[in-house]
């Protein structure tokens, strides 16, 4: 099925989107801040800093609601070009950011920073634990997957991780030192968007930028790819340097997404499977719209969580799922119908 | 005990910037608490007007025993932007659960105390008192100590120790090391769970509850759902526990180390007094 939309158009829509769902963003929030005020704050003076006096309104507008914004919009692209990066190269329409192993090793990291309690005595191991899990994941699955550069090793690399790290959670979870621990490490496996600050853009966004770069320069390999891995080298791609681009991009951006949200799901999955038709199947194209779509998807749950309901910090992590699922499931039955 | 005692000395040093804060002379004047067991300290340690905000959960009786203390207060639902457009003073934390909106909070210039989760009645000491200086209310948190220790102290002694299991969902149990089985200890019962040496929270497996053989049960957690509590009794093997007595104490009464702990031993002492009269 081909919903062709020329590709321009496709891209216009999509960042417009973007645009319109981030400045919404910034006007979500408990404080009840009308349209003016808000956006003259968010560039008024006296916002940084924060201590004492100050415009109270600028700050909320510049240290809480902007950081949260911002992230969302950094860690749904993210999650949208890995995903379809991923899809593209493994070939695999089940492929998603975690396949790899990235976001449970990094959650490990962060976990592990809970369980010992040095996340409560120094301010940033959280996120600096969690991609260290991040780094050895990479390391780990290029190490198992071997150097030819095959897409099944990878899957299977990823696989084994993924389930490995899983499992040691668990044992955080059951061995944690008492009930509020395994309840601060269970919402944060949740992830969740809520109270981020600028430093947390600040840790993420060089991990994040260089992961897109990454991301970014494999859309000819991709199309290559996709008539097949024989043809692809036969047309000079290099199959072990994408792949490695693919892994380390994706575990850049994905890790760095994981280190400051938690784990989240369904946005790298699903978002790939809904542009696909728009943009004729070609891997290349699906990246910066998928991009684009992820971050979309990403910032109107966050909005959803807010407006929905804003006293419960309804966990993204579980919302994204919530709405990813049914959707899958009705992907999945149409191509079913289209290949009956 | 030597593990309780870490605990406190970590909360002592904890306290400092706190006492330091209070001999500044000012005492906070909009103090939003952001945790149901701070919450419940905090009103009884507060001047009149002194605090601006408690947290949603400090109005529920299922994990506050003090809601009518905390309806004359507004709710916070404890998110930053929430708690910053209060232009509180001071913000009162628990050490879990909201590690975010305390780090964006200090970076906003609001001084946060938090108070780790008690696990010995030391700890409940501790926590009043580094609330109570935080507060420049030092001396009444002297007196809430003072009261609850001398009520603690009037629990009468047991005749003969009867020995008890905690039960909660799951068969999860508490042993020794957690604030509930100082609460059993002190009611004058044996904690089986601490016997066969369990430290902290863990399962407790059919087996070792069967032949452990317990005075009496106490089932914890478990809100509004009598079924799912008795579920756990509908094993086979469990009917050689039928006629063991129940005790449920609600949860709102010891999930946090605050003063009303004692009376949650009361209700033990209570179920205790009963049991070795009827035999």
């Amino acid at each position: 099925m081909n919903l062709r939309v020329p590709y321009p158009v496709l891209i216009a829509a999509l960042a417009v989107t973007v645009a319109l769902l981030f400045g919404l963003s910034l006007l979500t929030g408990s404080a009840e801040l009308g349209l003016g005020e808000s956006l003259s704050a968010l560039f008024a003076d006296g916002g940084s800093g924060g201590s004492g006096g100050g415009n109270v309104v600028a700050i909320v507008m510049q240290e809480i609601r902007l950081p949260r914004a911002l992230l969302a919009l950094m860690i749904g692209a993210s999650l949208g070009l890995s995903g379809a990066a991923l899809q593209g190269y493994l070939r695999n329409p089940l492929a998603e950011p975690g396949l790899i192993g990235v976001t449970a090793t990094a959650s490990l990291g962060a976990v592990l920073a809970i369980y010992t309690g040095i996340s409560a005595a120094v301010p940033l191991a959280l996120p600096a634990m969690a991609l260290a899990g991040a780094g050895l994941a990479v390391l780990l699955v290029q190490l198992l997957a071997g150097g030819r550069g095959g897409a099944l090793t990878l899957i299977l690399a990823g696989v084994a991780l993924t389930s490995l790290a899983g499992a040691m959670t668990s044992l955080a979870l059951n061995l944690a030192p008492n009930p509020f621990a395994s309840l601060e490490i269970v919402f944060w496996l949740l992830g969740s968007l809520a109270d981020r600050s600028m430093i947390h853009v600040q840790i993420a966004a060089p991990f994040i930028l260089a992961g897109w770069l990454m991301l970014a320069t494999l859309g000819r390999g991709l199309d290559a790819l996709a008539l097949g891995e024989e043809t692809a080298a036969s047309l000079g791609v290099r199959l072990p340097l994408l792949r490695l681009l693919a892994v380390v991009g994706t575990a850049s951006c994905v890790g760095a997404s994981t280190a400051v949200a938690g784990a989240i799901g369904f946005v790298g999955l699903v978002v790939p499977h809904l542009l696909r038709p728009f943009v004729g199947h070609r891997p290349s194209r699906l990246l910066l719209a998928s991009a684009l779509g992820g971050a979309a998807m990403l910032l109107l749950a966050d909005i959803a969580a807010r407006v929905l309901a804003p006293d419960e910090d309804l966990k993204l992590g579980v919302l994204t799922a919530l709405v990813g699922a049914p959707f899958f499931l009705w992907l999945v039955v149409r191509t079913r119908r289209r290949l009956a | 005990m030597r593990l309780v005692t870490g605990l406190i000395a970590g909360t002592v040093a904890l306290a400092a910037p706190a006492v330091a804060q209070a001999a500044d002379g000012a005492a906070p004047r909009r103090v939003v608490s952001l945790n149901v067991c701070t919450d419940q300290i905090a009103l009884m340690l507060a001047a009149p007007g002194q605090i601006e905000a408690v947290s949603r959960f400090a109005v529920d009786p299922k994990a506050s025993v003090m809601v009518e203390e905390a309806r004359a207060y507004p709710t916070t639902a404890g998110g930053a932007e929430d708690v910053f457009l209060r232009r509180p003073d001071l913000v009162l934390a628990g050490s879990y659960t909201a590690r975010a909106t305390v780090d964006i909070l200090r970076r906003l210039g609001i001084p946060v105390v938090e108070i780790a989760p008690a696990s010995g009645f030391g700890d409940i000491a501790a926590s009043i008192r580094e609330i109570g200086a935080a507060l420049g209310a030092a001396d009444r948190a002297e007196e809430v100590i003072a009261r609850f220790e001398a009520r603690l102290a009037r629990v009468p002694a047991a005749e003969r120790t009867l020995r008890v299991a905690l039960y909660g969902a799951n068969g999860y149990t508490e042993g020794a090391g957690t604030l509930s089985h100082e609460v059993v200890t002190a009611a004058g019962f044996s904690n089986i769970a601490a016997e066969i040496g369990i430290v902290g929270i863990a399962r407790l497996s059919l087996e070792q509850l069967i032949l452990a053989d317990p005075d009496l049960i106490v089932i914890g957690l478990d809100y509004d759902s009598p079924a799912r509590a008795q579920e756990i009794f509908s094993h086979p093997a469990l009917a050689a526990l039928a006629d063991v007595p129940k005790a449920r104490i609600a949860p709102a009464h010891w999930v946090c180390g605050t003063p009303h702990i004692v009376e949650a031993v009361e209700g033990l002492v209570e179920a205790r007094d009963a049991i070795l009269e009827g035999r």
